[in-house]
């Protein structure tokens, strides 16, 4: 007897369809895989018997082959032991073939039958409702990231049994809804008004995230870097459904999508060690997998005491930086994950922390000072368009200081800013004044006349380089478009010049 | 051989010092009778070692080589026998026997400002305004192209465009430290970069506390900024009275360790010298014209809470607008040259800095000069 069951892998972020195929035949009892199977498809054997047989059902003592077509793709990953099990049962007769049929399955069985949570999910559901299947069933766990995807009827399945009674009309389930999507967006952990003081860096913040730029924080060490960072994600506006859908589809396939994980409403916020690899940051493995730039999609990449990260790893964020995805090419595949994301570089001025300090001694060589500076690439500079030194707080400040603006009033702000980038923007690839071409910029951003005299001036007066005028016009930009600016004035270009401290010679 | 030839190749012989030198010309009866000597005279007068290398040197090289290098670079040579050698160098002990000098020696009062390689902001802050106040009042600015405050102080002096002279532990033509080209070209087409030592000879540990004595030599004062007590500008600073040459000290934070230096010299009855005006007043110079400025009513305010250096975040808080604002500001103000912004992001007000009208610990002239080594072992 012969079965077929529809189900899928995911290469990269999109799924492709795998079909599984078995035959039950006379001969020598056995279980073979064939299909250019992975050690953990190979094994999935073992996981099918014992799960066939702890659900009650019949191991049939024939010779079984399974075939996961295409065969000259690599399959990889135990979400093909569900889908193998019900193709077994329907080839042995303990199932009706036609229940089957228009339906995909995805899960990892565990010995006893009970069906685990794999990875990819919502990519295989996008897939199923493309090619037009209107059924899924998928384990339990991930039912709620499927059903995100509207025009398919999605079944979360815990056990083995429980899928099979399902197929053959004893058991009727309900298909899942998803409670993400409606909601509204949850409430942030974090808020800007806990940061005391530091209004310099809280502006700088506001004006990255109106603009989309990226942003290098510089401080001693304790001068809360990190918290404000950790508060930017909190005052950028709210992702859109398409946007959700994107990030939630980058977190399943890496499998880090939290347990009956839905949508996910938060903008991402991903902090990497700074011994993460090249492999962590930028993704990579045989057949390769998101790593930290993808995940942080549409939401911040913090990135603290950026000159320890592995000069290559840090080398390699420019194409992501520059065009908002990576393109990995591995001898299994080639695959182009999106990583558009706001990068906050945090480091401190010198390896001791002290340079700077108006009472500390900084006890580095001016060399460790500029070997610990040049680690942070001219190239990689140019991509962070605001610098922001981050003092150390008195104590003064820190005891009675004023708690700030609450991130949804700045977050208001930056709203309005981001509309108007919209509209000036509109029907272009890019929708913010970061990502912006030069052309287009040196067009929209042109200052006044007293702006251009003022920027003139600072060209040669403070030493600020040629290539830091850009980056000036699109901060200018931003800033007079948080105003509500039409023009670009000389008080834009002058705060804007304020974060380029580390373009100046002087 | 000259006797220009004759100092020359004395002065460039290595592993012989300054004062051996100065010993060998005197018994021989002049530099062109010195090179001259023979090997057993050599050995008797300066001992085997020193025989041995300057026979060596002097059998190797040609004065016509070291001079062919020195224009190759840009430099001249002024010997001791030259009528531009520079006259304070003349009155010191052990003077060089001749100085290489990429552009030229400018002839104005000259004082040194010295001081730690790794100041805090406001030091660096301190010695360039210094130095651009004393090169605006037309004095010479002398110091030794070291990162920190040497640094600053050129730096200083050519803001205004004054005359200033670098004197390197190196050859002119060395690029020590990296990353001082750039400042070293600027000092020699303001002023000059000086040295004793030929074109092409690498720094060396011991060449620096010989460079001291001819920065302090070279000047009629010294000025250290900030220094630690095992800082290099305290050596200077000794040397500087050895010579005869006034010692003024810059007053810091008890906090700070790099005012122990300063106020160690203080202590023992250095010159006060808050600002360049109480260098002047006491070397009897007009200060320089101080540029004025139109300001608007809140800029104005700004400057005046800016007599201190402050973070923009402050000015926030001292509700002279947003934080925005603030930065648009101090930026214009920055650009028109009325703030300065100091390493590590503070802002300091550049106009105003009057002499002080009240008195201070040294207020006398008398006091203040003729300041010498003997007075110092007297009053520890």
């Amino acid at each position: 007897m012969l079965a077929k069951v529809r189900s899928s892998s995911v290469l990269g972020l999109e799924a492709y369809p795998v079909e599984v195929e078995v035959d039950v035949a006379t001969g020598l009892p056995g279980f073979a895989i064939v299909g250019l199977p992975d050690t953990a498809v190979q094994e999935a054997k073992e996981r099918v018997r014992a799960a066939i047989k702890n659900a009650n059902f019949e191991v049939p003592t024939r010779r079984i082959t399974v075939n996961l077509a295409p065969a000259d793709v690599r399959k990889e990953g135990p979400s093909f032991d569900l889908p193998m099990a019900v193709a077994v049962l329907a080839a042995t007769g303990q199932l009706p073939a036609e229940a089957c049929e228009g339906t995909l399955f995805l899960g990892e069985l565990s010995l006893d039958g009970a069906v685990r949570p794999t990875n990819g999910v919502l990519s295989a559901a996008l897939h199923a409702a493309q090619s037009g299947l209107r059924r899924l069933v998928v384990p339990a766990d991930n039912a709620q990231e499927a059903a995100i995807v509207p025009g398919v009827e999605v079944y979360g399945v815990s056990h083995l049994l429980e899928a099979a009674r399902f197929l053959s009309g004893e058991l009727l389930l309900t298909p899942v809804t998803s409670n993400g999507a409606h909601e509204p967006e949850p409430d942030e952990e974090v808020d800007f008004s806990e940061v005391r003081g530091q209004e310099h860096a809280k502006r700088a913040l506001e004006i990255a995230a109106a603009g989309g730029h990226n942003v290098l924080l510089v401080g001693p060490p304790g001068c809360g870097k990190t918290m404000l960072a950790r508060r930017l994600p909190t005052i950028l506006p709210p992702m859109t459904w398409e946007e959700a859908v994107e990030v939630t589809r980058i977190y399943s396939a890496a499998g880090a999508l939290p347990a009956r994980g839905s949508l996910m409403r938060r903008r991402p916020f991903r902090a990497p060690h700074h011994t993460a690899s090249y492999a962590a940051l930028l993704g990579g493995g045989n057949v390769p997998r998101p790593g930290e730039v993808s995940l942080a999609h549409h939401g911040v990449l913090f990135l603290d005491e950026l000159p320890e990260f592995h000069r290559d790893a840090l080398e390699a964020l420019r194409q992501p930086l520059e065009e908002g995805r990576v393109t990995l090419a591995r001898a299994a595949a080639t695959v182009t994950f999106p990583a558009r994301f706001t990068l906050v570089a945090a480091m401190n001025p010198c390896p001791c922390g002290s340079r700077g300090d108006r009472l500390r001694e900084c006890s580095c060589t001016p060399s460790q000072v500029r070997r610990y500076q040049a680690k942070v690439s001219g190239p990689l500079l140019d991509r962070i368009d605001l610098h922001v030194e981050v003092p150390r707080l008195e104590s003064r400040t820190l005891l009675d200081g004023q708690t700030g603006e609450p991130s949804s009033v700045i977050r208001d702000r930056v709203a309005r800013a981001r509309r108007l980038q919209e509209q000036r923007y509109a029907g272009k690839s890019y929708r913010c004044n970061a990502h912006a071409p030069g052309r287009v910029l040196r067009k929209v951003a042109t200052p006044d006349a007293a702006g251009r005299e003022l920027l003139r001036a600072a060209i040669e007066r403070l030493g600020l380089s040629a290539r830091a005028h850009d980056r000036v016009l699109r901060v200018a930009r931003t800033i007079a478009d948080l105003e509500g600016s039409e023009n670009v004035t000389a008080a834009h270009v002058a705060e804007a010049i304020q974060y380029r401290s580390l373009d100046r010679t002087r | 051989m000259t006797e220009r030839e004759a100092w020359i190749l004395l002065n460039a012989a290595p592993g012989v010092s300054v004062r051996v030198k100065h010993r060998l010309v005197e018994a021989a009866g002049g530099a062109q009778e010195a090179v001259a000597l023979g090997a057993r005279t050599l050995t008797e007068w300066v001992g085997q070692r020193c025989a041995r290398r300057l026979w060596e040197f002097l059998r190797r090289v040609s004065p016509a080589a070291l001079l062919e290098d020195a224009s190759r670079c840009g430099a001249q040579v002024v010997t001791l026998a030259d009528p531009e050698y520079p006259q304070a160098l003349r009155e010191i002990p052990d003077p060089p026997l001749a100085l290489y000098v990429r552009g030229r020696l400018p002839d104005p009062v000259r004082v040194a400002v010295v001081g730690s390689r790794n100041p805090s902001p406001d030091g660096e802050y301190v010695a360039q305004r210094m130095a651009a106040e004393l090169a605006a009042a037309g004095v010479c600015v002398v110091s030794g192209l070291a990162r920190g405050i040497d640094a600053a102080a050129h730096r200083g002096a050519l803001e205004v465009g004054g005359p200033t002279v670098a004197v390197l532990g190196c050859g002119v033509d060395v690029g020590y430290p990296a990353g001082h080209e750039g400042l070293a070209d600027q000092v020699a087409a303001c002023g000059a970069v000086v040295s004793e030592y030929p074109p092409g000879t690498p720094p060396a540990k011991y060449h620096f506390p010989l460079r001291n004595r001819l920065i302090s030599g070279l000047s009629h004062a010294v000025v250290v900024v900030e220094a630690t007590l095992r800082s290099g500008a305290l050596i200077t600073a000794d040397l500087a009275l050895e010579q005869g040459r006034e010692v003024f000290a810059v007053p810091g934070s008890v906090l700070n360790p790099r005012s122990a230096g300063p106020h160690r010299l203080l202590r023992e009855g250095a010159g006060w010298a808050e600002s360049a005006a109480d260098v002047l007043q006491a070397l009897g110079i007009a200060p320089g014209p101080s540029p004025q400025h139109s300001v608007g009513p809140l800029e104005a305010r700004v400057l005046e809470c800016l007599r201190e250096p402050r973070f923009p975040d402050e000015l926030v808080g001292a509700g002279l607008g947003t934080a925005g604002a603030v930065n648009a500001l101090l930026v214009s103000l920055e650009v028109r040259g009325l703030v300065q912004r100091l390493p590590g992001g503070r802002y300091v007000s550049q106009v105003g800095q009057q002499p002080r009208a009240c008195g201070c610990p040294a207020e006398e002239n008398g006091a203040r000069s003729g300041f010498s080594r003997r007075d110092r072992t007297q009053t520890p």
